[in-house]
């Protein structure tokens, strides 16, 4: 045998490569830092900004922070222009920019943002309800974004979240109602996420029809059938059909008594907590077990998992229902934790938000519940400049959790690899 | 555990690819399957892994019927396959690709990842070679991929083991190892079927041999047949298996290449620093195992690859940072390795194909409108010389054979006027006929004075067709040699052993 000539596969050559460096974390870091100081300089504020860190009730109450507002918030843009120059020059040696540096200034402008939008006015920053009302906001993105991750990761494009979202708020708020058990309304939204999944699967796994065309239709399809059936149905019997009892708050011991973000985390309703356990469950699930190991096979490489045995078809349509279920959840958070009736497309895109939050998140359970935070805390950041009275114009703030969400997905995630399946139907030869 | 397959027939369509085939395989023994690309070979063996329902015909273990509904059934009844295009979840760990679909589990649903692991350890040691468990196997050579497919099932105590074509992505050297572990699982009582159409290896492990010819069984033929006899067994005619040219006679400047590097998007330089040059009147033959860069290399040519630096010229003009169009109109012609991606446009009619690349002005269009008579004359003429079997020029390209597609590229790329050629691999999947012919084509060009670069991963056809050999590896130039260098010698440097350095890797 000649092999004793060949070089073993450990000490073969491999290619070899060249850092390649993004230049757009110094540029979308000068970028930021350059508006905000030019905000600064154009619409300048005096006064004091207060952060108040306790609400009312609090077992140990922090007080108060105030800073001066401008001075504050030109320290910040120091800070953003130092952080911007070592970025450059990181870049131009040919090293890349670590992500903290970035998440870091992103932390320091948005904390000079809020003194300067805050500074001399009378009413204070609630940190606290900043930080509770994003974890609520996120609660159904989160949903549906694991929802998003466990389908796609199986090679089914979900963009049918929307619809999962809402008919599982519309069945959440008819069961609940009609039982008067938010526990009802809960499974009832659970069944309607599956249903619209299993709708998907039809189209998209078994007669391959194109997954995006499927999703988009499923969610206009129920954004009219639910919006006919409040109009017809529900209006009209609001008392019968539309009043959910919602589920009441439940304050861990202890841990709902930590400064600033016990009582935004540990002081909710039964879905959040469901939203904790499902985090960590769906990565569990997904990483480590039979079931996540075959799912991933065949988001990956059908052809390859049908080769070893594993039913392709059936392993894709068991995750399209575990996917349903989960934005089903989702759903319900909108009539039986959030508010206690159905409202005509109440859930005004979040669905597309946990879409993009899924992409965000490097189709990743964990990252992508982190992303849909982030845009939960977009959302939040609106309702807190307007008790302040920012000099921001409602209209702009309200479009800020929807750009955040095209420079997250566009710009900042980074390098990121699709399951290489994901939107193809697996056919036989 | 013998096999038997009796009388298998499947038909697609009208086509039927498999015609009543028998085929028995004895343990202890290597029984090659030969046969051109398309003569059902494979279709013969994905029928057996289950893949695809026999429509007539059974399949018999040790004398027992089976029948499979799907691969996990033949999986089951110990049968293994080792792919072509190998079935591995490239973002998986080696012991991962394994277990999947027959996990073990520990409490509370968690993989066995530990179990995973010493059984590729264990039947790794076994076969005296090492593969780590933990690798993801998108970060393995190929040659390594097949050994995890091996073990993959092994692992499932197959007993009937199929290598369908294993040696198209190896280096010789590699082969020759392969061709050890097929010996040595024969040893230990397997069945093997080998799939191939390279006569060489043939020769070298088979026990028996079957010739495979348009989906059916043409006969027998001993291991001591010669090349000859069994070529013109798989092609079912005498066949010249050597390329006629005379020796090469260099004349301009023709194409200079210096420090050429091409970096992928996540920095990988795939083309590593390559410097050579073509006279007018040469043939360069790129040689190399698949994937050292010889793809990249000729897309870099083409004017085809983002992310270039260094110096292409063609008669002293600069070539790169020019776009496609402008690189065309430089006089290249290049025939691209995946016909069907981007040599041509599967559901356009033959004539449109051969002027695709001409639709920017006349003759075949006018004032932004198609000249079809222009068009149709110049198809008739091409279908014509270039022996194209289709049943007309409106005939959609992607109904003719690999070999009739090949020869619409290499129409369209010849008739314009050129000042050098690219072909990547030009013979990949194609039949020997056609084969014969693409090859005088190639010498014809450059008989007209014309320097022609061809990437072929045959050491045969490398041989064959080249003045000089440039052997890649791992993006980086081995040497570049005369196509009289000892085959031996060309193997090596495939593994990336420079000339005059053998023992150690370059």
């Amino acid at each position: 045998m000649t092999a004793t000539l060949a070089p073993t596969p450990e000490d073969v050559v491999q290619h070899r490569t060249v850092t390649v460096v993004s230049r757009k974390a110094p540029i979308a870091l000068g970028v930021v830092t350059a508006l905000f100081a030019l905000l600064l300089l154009l619409a300048a504020r005096a006064g004091d900004a207060t952060f108040r860190l306790a609400s009312e009730g609090d077992l140990v109450a922090l007080p108060d922070v105030t800073v001066p507002g401008t001075a504050t918030a030109w320290v910040c843009v120091a800070l953003g222009a130092a952080g911007t120059a070592v970025a450059a020059l990181l870049v131009a040696r040919g090293r890349r920019v670590p992500l903290w540096l970035s998440l870091v200034l992103a932390v320091v402008l948005l904390f000079g943002f809020l003194a300067w939008a805050a500074a001399g006015s009378a009413g204070d920053i609630p940190v606290t309800r900043l930080v509770g009302g994003s974890v609520l906001l996120a609660v159904p993105i989160v949903f549906g974004a694991l929802g998003g991750v466990v389908g796609e990761r199986a090679g089914v494009v979900n963009i049918a979240i929307e619809g999962q979202l809402l008919a599982g708020a519309f069945c959440a708020a008819v069961a609940g109602t009609v039982t008067g058990s938010p526990w009802a309304g809960l499974l009832a939204a659970v069944v309607a996420g599956v249903l619209v999944s299993l709708v998907l699967g039809v189209f998209a796994i078994t007669y391959r029809v194109n997954q995006v065309i499927v999703g988009v239709v499923l969610n206009v399809l129920v954004i009219g059938l639910t919006s006919f059936l409040y109009s017809q149905v529900l209006v009209p019997n609001a008392e019968t059909l539309n009043a959910t009892t919602r589920f009441s708050r439940i304050a861990i011991p202890l841990l709902a008594d930590i400064p600033v973000v016990g009582p935004a985390l540990f002081n909710q309703s039964v879905v959040v907590y469901l939203m904790y356990l499902a985090v960590p469950a769906i990565w569990f699930a997904l990483a480590r077990t039979r079931w996540g190991l075959r799912l991933r096979a065949v988001g990956e490489h059908p052809k390859a998992a049908d080769t070893v045995g594993i039913k392709v078809g059936r392993t894709r349509y068991l995750a399209l229902v575990v996917a349903g279920a989960i934005a089903g959840v989702g759903g319900a958070f909108y009539t039986v934790v959030s508010v206690s009736s159905f409202g005509k497309e109440m859930t005004a895109g979040a669905g597309f938000i946990a879409l993009a939050a899924v992409i965000f998140g490097k189709w990743d359970p964990v990252r992508a519940a982190l992303a849909a935070l982030l845009f939960g805390f977009a959302s939040n950041l609106e309702g807190a400049l307007s008790i302040v009275g920012a000099p921001v114009p409602s209209q702009f703030m309200l479009m800020l959790p929807y750009v955040v969400t095209i420079f997250a997905v566009a710009g900042l995630v980074g390098r990121s690899r699709a399951p290489a399946a994901s939107g193809q139907p697996y056919v036989k030869e | 555990m013998k096999l038997e397959l009796r009388g298998i027939t499947k038909r697609f369509g009208a086509l039927v690819a498999n015609d009543h085939i028998d085929l028995t395989v004895e343990p202890g023994q290597i029984h090659c399957l030969l046969g051109e690309n398309g003569a059902g070979k494979s279709t013969l063996m994905n029928v057996l892994y289950g893949l695809y329902q026999a429509d007539e015909g059974e399949i018999l273990l040790d004398g027992r019927e089976q029948h499979f509904a799907g691969p996990g059934d033949a999986m089951a009844a110990g049968i293994g396959m080792v792919h072509q295009h190998f079935m591995l979840i490239p973002v998986f760990t080696v012991a991962e690709n394994v277990m999947l679909g027959h996990e073990q589990t520990r409490a509370g649903g968690r993989l066995d990842l530990d179990a995973a692991r010493s059984r590729v350890r264990e039947i790794a040691d076994r076969f005296g070679f090492h593969v780590d468990p933990d690798a993801l196997v998108e970060d393995l050579p190929v040659g390594v991929q097949q050994r995890v497919e091996i073990i993959k099932a092994l692992s499932r105590d197959a007993r009937v083991l199929v290598f369908d074509e294993p040696t198209a992505v190896l280096t010789p050297q590699e082969t020759d190892e392969l061709m050890a572990i097929m010996r040595q699982l024969k040893e230990s009582g397997a069945a093997i079927v080998f799939i191939t159409h390279k006569l060489r290896e043939v020769r070298e492990v088979a026990d028996r041999i079957t010739v495979v010819r348009r989906g059916a069984v043409v006969g027998e033929a001993s291991p001591t047949a010669s090349d000859a006899e069994l070529a013109s067994l798989m092609v079912g005619r005498a066949v010249e298996l050597t390329v006629q040219k005379d020796d090469a006679v260099p004349a301009g400047r023709g194409l200079e290449v210096r420090n050429l590097e091409v970096t992928d998007a996540r920095g990988t330089v795939l083309v590593d620093d390559v410097s050579f040059e073509v006279r007018g009147g040469e043939i360069l033959v790129v040689a190399g195992v698949q994937g050292n860069g010889q793809t990249e290399l000729a897309e870099a040519l083409a004017g085809l690859a983002e992310h270039v630096r260094g110096s292409v010229r063609l008669d002293g003009d600069e070539l790169v940072g020019r776009n496609v169009r402008q690189v065309l109109d430089a006089g290249v012609g290049f025939v691209p390795e995946d016909r069907n991606e981007d040599g041509l446009v599967g559901t356009f009619s033959v004539a449109d194909n051969l002027v695709l690349n001409r639709t920017d002005g006349p003759p075949f269009v006018r004032s932004g409108a198609l000249q079809l008579r222009a068009r149709d004359a110049f198809a008739r003429e091409k279908v014509e010389e270039f022996d194209i079997r289709t049943q007309g020029i409106d005939t959609p390209v992607g109904r003719l054979s690999g070999g009739n597609q090949q020869k619409v590229v290499l129409a369209r790329e010849l008739s314009r006027e050129l000042r050098l050629l690219v072909a990547a691999q030009p013979t990949r999947g194609v039949d020997v006929g056609s084969i014969e012919f693409i090859h005088k084509r190639i010498v014809e060009t450059r008989d007209a004075g014309v320097p022609v670069v061809v990437v072929s991963t045959e050491l045969d056809e490398a041989v064959a067709l080249g003045d000089r050999i440039l052997v890649m590896y791992r993006g980086r130039v081995v040497g570049i040699v005369p196509a009289t260098t000892p085959r031996d010698q060309l193997g090596l440097m495939m593994a990336g052993i420079a000339p005059g350095t053998e023992g150690e890797a370059a």
